[in-house]
């Protein structure tokens, strides 16, 4: 029994369980002796406290007595006596599993339906789209948004902008692998080449910055940033890297988060649902997704 | 011993009056974060955000304003049903200063974010050492005054106060064993499960001893002085006495249900839960047989109203609680406000009505007085208090509800019916409510300052006379 280290302890558990249990009765008998007549007790203390000597209530007793012998017949039947399993073998571990079958066989083939077919027709199909988003905003709503339009360090399903690519497979592989974002840390350009860089990526995307600081940025973006942004600070969705000039921002656009990130850098982490979820509500929730942005794109 | 020595009330006094104080701050923050779950923007800063005001709260009414009563009220019992004046009341001053330097550094430390992430026992290791002081303090005076008593027998309340001082010793020292890491960070000695375990072995017996034990002790003499009748039954005091202490420490695990803790564990902590309920009665039944013959009494005396009161809410909570223990209501009810539901129906209904009956016993006789400023205001507190609480917990036992059929409905294809989110809108109108009756529990605090700022502002402290024991059949 995985519970317990050596067959001491199991016997150790079921001995003072069963010895409790049968103190409680001993002690509950011991006292249901019943007085012949009702009087205070010889002792006084401070002014005027005494006691009665009035016998146990019936019914009290009996709510006790009734305790004990549910705790002991619940003890044959369920595991409690150390590894003592229980005259049923019951457990958690056998009721989950037995739940989890019986959920998937009467809810999977709802899901399996779908899983032939194209994600952009999923994504079309109005009843799937239904199962989706409940799907949606029971999994994935806690760090996208009920509205799927994320949150600080947390992408916007909702408009055109990927980080790992927009196509149905890219959506998809998110889902089911997960994806780890790492920029790493680039304290080594210091708070004021930080700052520098940090102009020089505001610009990219036309907002106000600093001339001076943007010509000197420029230079330490190309030797330290290029390698993941780009040269032209485009991105790469093969990596995760941000496309910068785009007017998205997944942490914020002010100088200062801007620096943050430089010289603290940032460690995105999805993760992976494969495993938890099936291919079958992976493939649901990619379509789901997918039409998010494709809603949004007709909408334009 | 001579006659003309006097009880040591100072200590008496200086707890009682922080009772109320600290009632006061602990209830107000409380009200506080309640109405930031309805207007999140109340999080005006990170020290005055939830997670850092929640366990300011439930450290502050547990052990601040609990706290203080229990020493108010053990420090008073033990002397009185002892005949003696306290033993080493200098260590006792200790323990008065010592605990509000405890309750002062928890209200820096929290809002700072300084946190063992323990609940219940928040506070790191440096605060703990100094808790571990007073509360060996707290021992020394308490069972020396008991060794040093002039009765051949030890009155009941003194057994619950006895217990719960030792116990809550080892539940501290046990569960608050960690490895410093810096002066305000520390680490558990234990790991995963076995951590958690720890953890609710502690935090369930937290509110068996603290806040169960200690608290019948006040229940065992202010139930009886206040009435003026004996206690209804020995014998019974003797079985639910030791069928309480023993059976508190295996309840834990029914915080634990359905996690990683194996199922063994979670069976036995069901059980003995299950088991507590005749216990838990038994001091129910035993406080409000008290009064039989005297019923009237009830009727024109607010403090036996806030105590009676009290039992019943014991009684309604204690059954609650083993109810909910059992397996398949928890897997309903856990995680739900029907938790914060129930224990507020034991901490407001039971603790604080019991330890407010006996806040407004002693403080007119720590002052010399006959009775309190005003006899209205109590009875006016009380009925403010009483309607608060109903609110508090009927909202809260309907939003307990309501979330945990929420949180369990699925559509046809398998998939939850509703987000979290949508759980947490349905719930505004509840927490409204729950605000409303915490605000009127507040209120009645309020009063009760007042009341007690009339009944002692310009009178002396007073320190009755030692009593001789009376001689049996006198």
């Amino acid at each position: 029994m995985a519970d317990f280290e050596n067959g001491f302890w199991s016997i150790y558990i079921a001995v003072i369980t069963v010895v409790s249990i049968v103190a409680c009765a001993v002690l509950l008998k011991m006292n249901s002796k019943r007085p012949g007549a009702v009087e205070l007790g010889e002792h006084v203390w401070d002014e005027s406290l005494r006691e009665w000597n009035n016998p146990l209530p019936r019914w009290w007793s009996g709510l006790f007595y009734i305790t004990l012998v549910f705790a002991v017949v619940y003890l044959v039947v369920y595991p409690g006596l150390g590894a003592f399993q229980g005259q049923f073998g019951w457990s958690s571990k056998v009721q989950y599993e037995a739940e989890m079958d019986k959920a998937k066989a009467e809810y999977g083939p709802i899901f399996t339906r779908y899983q032939g077919q194209d994600v952009k027709l999923v994504a079309a199909d109005p009843e799937a789209r239904a199962m989706g988003e409940r799907l949606f905003l029971t999994y994935c709503a806690q760090c996208h948004g009920a509205d799927a339009r994320g949150a600080k360090g947390f992408p916007n399903l909702t408009d055109q902008d990927w980080l790992y690519g927009g196509a149905p497979d890219h959506v998809k592989a998110s889902i089911a692998e997960g994806r780890n974002g790492v920029m790493p840390p680039m304290a080594h350009l210091g708070a004021e080449g930080a700052k520098d860089v940090a102009h020089y990526v505001r610009s990219l995307s036309g907002l106000t910055a600093d001339n001076a600081r943007v010509a000197r940025g420029k230079d330490m973006f190309q030797a330290n940033c290029a390698a993941c942004h780009g040269p032209d600070g485009k991105g790469n969705i093969a990596i995760g890297a941000p496309n910068l000039t785009d007017k998205v921002w997944l942490y914020g656009s002010a100088e200062a988060t801007i620096i943050e990130g430089v010289m603290k850098g940032r460690n995105n982490k999805m993760p992976a649902h494969k495993e938890f979820l099936g291919d079958d509500k992976v493939h649901l929730l990619a379509a789901y997704v997918y039409g998010l942005s494709m809603s949004q794109s007709a909408a334009k | 011993m001579t006659a003309s020595s006097t009880y040591s009330y100072k200590v008496v006094r200086q707890f009682a009056i922080m009772t109320v104080v600290w009632g006061i701050v602990g209830m107000l923050v409380g009200v506080f974060i309640a109405a930031q779950l309805i207007w999140p923007e109340l999080n005006l800063a990170e020290w005055l955000s939830y997670g850092r005001l929640r366990p300011l709260h439930t450290n502050a009414v547990i052990f601040a304003f609990g706290g203080c009563a229990l020493f108010a009220t053990s420090y008073y019992v033990v002397q009185r049903t002892c005949h003696v004046r306290l033993f080493l009341p200098g260590l006792a001053s200790f323990t008065f200063w010592g605990w509000q330097a405890v309750i002062v550094l928890a209200a820096v430390t929290l809002p700072l974010g300084i946190t063992s992430g323990k609940e219940y026992a928040e506070l790191e290791w440096p605060i703990d050492i100094l808790i571990t002081l007073v509360w060996v303090a707290y021992a020394v005076v308490f069972f020396g005054t008991l060794a040093t008593r002039r009765t051949p027998h030890i009155y009941v309340a003194n057994w619950f106060y006895g217990g719960f001082i030792l116990t809550v010793a080892i539940l501290h020292l046990v569960n608050s064993a960690e490895i410093p890491a810096g002066l305000w960070k520390s680490y558990s000695l234990y790991a995963g499960v076995q951590d958690a375990m720890v953890q609710w072995w502690y935090g369930h017996n937290a509110v068996g001893f603290f806040l169960t034990a200690g608290f019948l002790g006040i229940m065992y003499y202010f139930v009886p002085m206040q009435a003026e009748r004996p206690i209804y039954s020995y014998r019974l005091s003797v079985v639910h006495f030791w069928a309480l202490v023993f059976t508190y420490m295996w309840a834990g695990p029914h915080h634990l249900h359905y996690t990683a803790l194996p199922d063994w564990a979670q069976s036995i902590g069901m059980l003995f839960s299950l088991i507590l309920l005749a216990p838990s009665w038994g001091g129910m039944i035993n406080g409000i047989m008290t009064l039989s013959g005297a019923w009237h009494k009830l009727r024109d005396d607010p403090i036996l109203k806030f105590m009676i009161t009290a039992l019943s809410f014991y009684g309604m909570s204690t059954f609650e609680g083993p109810m909910m223990s059992i397996k398949t209501v928890n897997a309903l009810s856990h995680y739900t406000d029907w938790t914060i539901g129930h224990v507020h129906s034991g901490a407001l209904g039971w603790v604080g009505m019991i330890s407010i009956g006996a806040i407004y016993f002693l403080i007119p006789r720590l002052f010399g007085e006959k009775q309190m400023y005003s006899k209205g205001l109590i009875t006016a507190h009380f009925w403010i208090a009483t309607v608060g609480i109903v609110l508090y917990i009927a909202s809260l036992w309907i939003a307990g509800v309501m979330q945990g059929l929420m949180w369990r409905a699925t559509n046809v294809d398998g998939t939850l019916t509703y987000s979290f989110v949508e759980s947490v809108k349905d719930t505004y109108p509840y927490w409204s409510i729950r605000l409303l009756g915490g605000t009127l529990y507040l209120t009645g605090m309020l009063i009760m300052a007042y009341n007690v700022f009339k009944t002692v502002a310009g009178k002396k402290a007073y320190d009755a006379p030692v009593i001789a024991p009376a001689t049996a059949h006198a």
